[in-house]
């Protein structure tokens, strides 16, 4: 093509695609080829600013997305075909929902002529994904891509984040427009996320504060998602008032473990100390979360006698299952350095010594014991020992769900933000193997851990030889009990310890599955091989499949039984056959 | 709600909820997008929210903005978060609670078609002109009648024309608009 005649803007659909995500700062893209995106993946291969990971299937290309954003705070890219590209990708997508993260999924589409006829590989994509994403999109015109791709980031971006999904057919990405780069009016007009909250409001909740006699501090993912401004300023706030502080599960690292504040988890799997404190609080300041069931645990005994002020993004957050005193509708970071400032100039330091007396009283009671056994290795005693030896490492941890998930949350003390990826929301098993990938992606020196159970992990096992192709050192720590432990717990304490299927009687030898797919594999048996183990696990800079032998029938405490509030705790010690009996017998209700 | 006789053990902490439920009519200004309606009925049915009545039409072309009404029932914090979680889908520009508002007019249309003769015939068309509904169709044994106004008025017609031969009905559902000078 001639110069004179030659205008950059114009390019093929596929070419607005590479280009879209190089003006968005995309380094790494996560995928599977397919039909209906081979035009695509031809732009892909004739540049280099862009590198794509192949995964071994869809759902692990969704999952290593969302553990790279979780983990550096940008969006997650995945590009699938058509069809079955995209219903794989529901999982992920309905995961980074729940926990809001920003995701930008670009599906493949068959030819829009095609459309409805029920073509090869063909689904309703935007119709499936709907209520899985925040927003999704049908580009039937190359000249509207441009604009898509733009409003697509910012949808996943901005506000509460989420994933998004584009729907490209094939034709469109043939077809040749014009492009622009990203500008404002890329955006619908009827989108205007809430940053700043509301000043009178926060006048109304420093109020509270200042008064309190025993406040507590509830935060959560919110808290991440806003960035590590919002986590320097909760720890400001934290340092400021004195109250002590807990976390939900996706908020776990915004305050530090290490901190004196800090009270734990809460909620159903939390420590005694958080939930007494949430239980009998006069004021709750709910920063970042969204009161889930996991959480309240029953709604009417939810912490009766407090004051709530709720700081949340998505005002649909707020009275959704807790009605709060004072709603404040903003981005936590912003609204938490207007707080601060109004409570600096306004208040001053309350006197909670009694509150702080009647929180030692209640840590002492040292819920997260267990017993140790020499003979066998305890999952509590596998996690410590895991977050002992990488103290002071460069380390990101990813779960898979069930009962090591809660004891990596209860276990492994998570000093910063973003250093600990979890499906919550979803409770996705096999979402700790991709989304490490994710992070290792993103963090190619780190040391990224992926706290697993043998169940789960088999979920989306295939994605080791993703780690192998691309030299991706993640080390996949197995809690092996040979159970869905989770599943076994809640057979045992609700349907009669009658396990069904809860057994997994063929395992795989997972240090011989490490060789297959050309990984390392490492074994402990007895309590007296688990250092060194994770010694040489930590030492190895390929990736690893750990499979620690754990006590096959242990549970994870404290608990809060069903139908019960959080004052009603079944602490480990207490939990013997007759107790646990008693404690589910009352809460044998609902669904 | 749906607890079996012997009640089972659960992972989810389920309460009844005893709150009284109210009905409220929402008018919705949206983006005119293809899907957006299947969006908007998607969140309903999703998180099982009722529909009572649902209209929607363009409004105003230029601007590709349509609006929609949507009668619902629910407990004040269901209704509460019916508001939130509409207003946070992109497509959507406003949502007014036009029932605490106090001040909005409801219309609904109704075509009902009536079959029958002589005395039955005579009856449904004093009854239409008493409702000041108007005859759009006519045969020798049949009418359509258009009549518009409030639900309640609607309902009350068409309970009248049921001895009188009631064949079919076609109803709209509810629009809204608010009293005074301001738009929504």
């Amino acid at each position: 093509m001639s110069k004179e005649s030659h205008d950059p803007n114009q390019m093929t659909g596929a070419a607005m695609i590479v280009r879209a995500l190089i003006d968005h700062g995309v380094q790494h893209l996560f995928g599977y080829p397919g039909g209906a995106v081979l035009p695509i993946y031809d732009e892909i291969f004739q540049q280099s600013e862009v590198e794509h990971i192949l995964v071994r299937h869809e759902q692990g290309a969704g999952h290593a997305a969302e553990g790279y954003a979780r983990s550096t705070g940008k969006p997650g890219v995945v590009l699938v075909t058509s069809g079955p590209g995209a219903t794989n990708m529901v999982t992920p997508l309905t995961d980074a929902l729940m926990d809001s993260i920003p995701l930008v999924c670009i599906t493949g589409q068959v030819p829009t002529h095609l459309i409805g006829n029920d073509a090869f590989q063909e689904c309703d994509t935007v119709g499936i994904t709907r209520p899985c994403t925040k927003h999704n999109w049908l580009v039937r015109d190359v000249n509207d891509l441009a604009k898509v791709l733009h409003e697509a980031f910012y949808v996943a971006t901005s506000g509460r984040p989420g994933p998004v999904v584009v729907d490209v057919p094939k034709d469109v990405q043939f077809a040749t427009g014009t492009y622009h780069p990203p500008r404002k009016d890329d955006v619908h007009v009827s989108y205007t996320p809430r940053i700043k909250g509301d000043a009178t409001q926060i006048r109304k909740a420093v109020a509270l504060l200042a008064a309190a006699k025993r406040p507590v501090i509830y935060s959560g993912g919110g808290v991440i998602n806003s960035g590590p401004e919002a986590s320097k300023l909760l720890r400001e706030l934290v340092n400021v008032t004195g109250f002590p502080i807990t976390s939900t599960l996706m908020g776990l690292g915004a305050y530090p473990a290490s901190g004196k504040n800090w009270l734990g988890m809460l909620g159903m799997h939390g420590t005694y100390e958080a939930n007494m404190t949430m239980h009998d609080c006069d004021v709750m300041l709910c920063v970042g979360a969204r009161f889930d069931d996991r959480i309240t645990g029953r709604i009417d005994a939810f912490s009766p006698g407090s004051k709530k002020i709720h700081i949340d993004i998505d005002p649909s957050s707020i009275n959704k299952n807790i009605r709060v005193d004072v709603p404040i509708i903003g981005d936590c970071a912003n609204v938490l350095g207007d707080l601060l400032q109004v409570f600096r100039a306004e208040a001053k330091k309350p006197d909670i010594k009694a509150w702080w007396q009647q929180i030692a009283q209640w840590r002492a009671r040292n819920s997260l014991s267990y017993r140790k056994s020499s003979d066998v290795i305890l999952p509590q005693q596998a996690i410590q020992s895991l977050f002992e030896l990488t103290r002071g490492k460069d380390t990101y941890i990813t779960t898979e769900v069930g009962q090591h998930q809660m004891w990596a949350a209860q276990f492994f003390g998570f000093e910063e933000p973003h250093r600990w990826m979890t499906s919550g929301g979803l409770g996705t098993m096999g979402y700790g193997l991709p989304a490490a990938l994710g992070v290792q992606v993103a963090h190619p020196d780190s040391l990224v851990i992926d706290i697993a159970g043998d169940a789960s992990v088999q979920m989306t096992m295939q994605e080791m030889s993703t780690a192998v192709q691309y030299e991706l050192p993640i080390k996949i720590f197995i809690l092996n009990n040979q159970y869905m432990g989770m599943v076994r717990q809640w057979q045992q304490l609700l349907h009669g310890n009658r396990l069904s299927h809860s057994y997994s009687e063929a395992l795989p030898d997972f240090v011989k599955l490490a060789d297959a797919y050309g990984c390392v594999g490492l074994q402990a048996i007895k309590p007296g091989d688990l250092d060194g183990a994770i010694r040489e696990m930590i030492k190895v800079k390929r990736p690893v499949l750990f499979d620690c032998r754990v006590a096959a029938l242990e549970n994870c405490f404290p608990m809060i039984p069903s139908g019960k509030a959080h004052n009603e705790m079944l602490l480990p010690e207490e939990a013997t056959d007759e107790a646990t009996a008693r404690a589910f017998a009352g809460g044998k209700a609902l669904v | 709600m749906n607890q079996p006789a012997n009640q089972p053990a659960s992972a989810y902490f389920l309460e009844d909820r005893h709150d009284p439920n109210e009905t409220h009519t929402l008018s919705i200004l949206v983006q005119n997008e293809p899907g957006v309606l299947a969006r908007v009925i998607g969140l309903f049915s999703g998180r099982g929210y009722n529909i009572d009545s649902l209209t929607v039409s363009e409004t105003e072309s230029q601007k590709h903005v349509s609006r929609i009404t949507i009668v619902t029932t629910g407990t004040p914090m269901v209704i509460e978060q019916i508001k939130h979680q509409l207003d946070r889908m992109i497509p959507v520009f406003r949502v007014v609670d036009m029932t605490l508002t106090g001040r909005s007019i409801e219309r609904e249309l109704a075509m009902v078609k009536v079959r029958g003769g002589g005395d039955h015939r005579v009856e449904a068309l004093r009854l239409a002109d008493a409702f000041r509904a108007r005859v759009i169709d006519a045969t020798t044994e049949s009418f359509v009648f258009e009549i518009t106004g409030a639900s309640s008025k609607i309902n009350q017609f068409i309970d009248l024309m049921r001895p009188l031969g009631l064949v079919e009905v076609s109803r709209t559902g509810v629009a809204a608009i608010g009293r005074g000078p301001e738009g929504m």
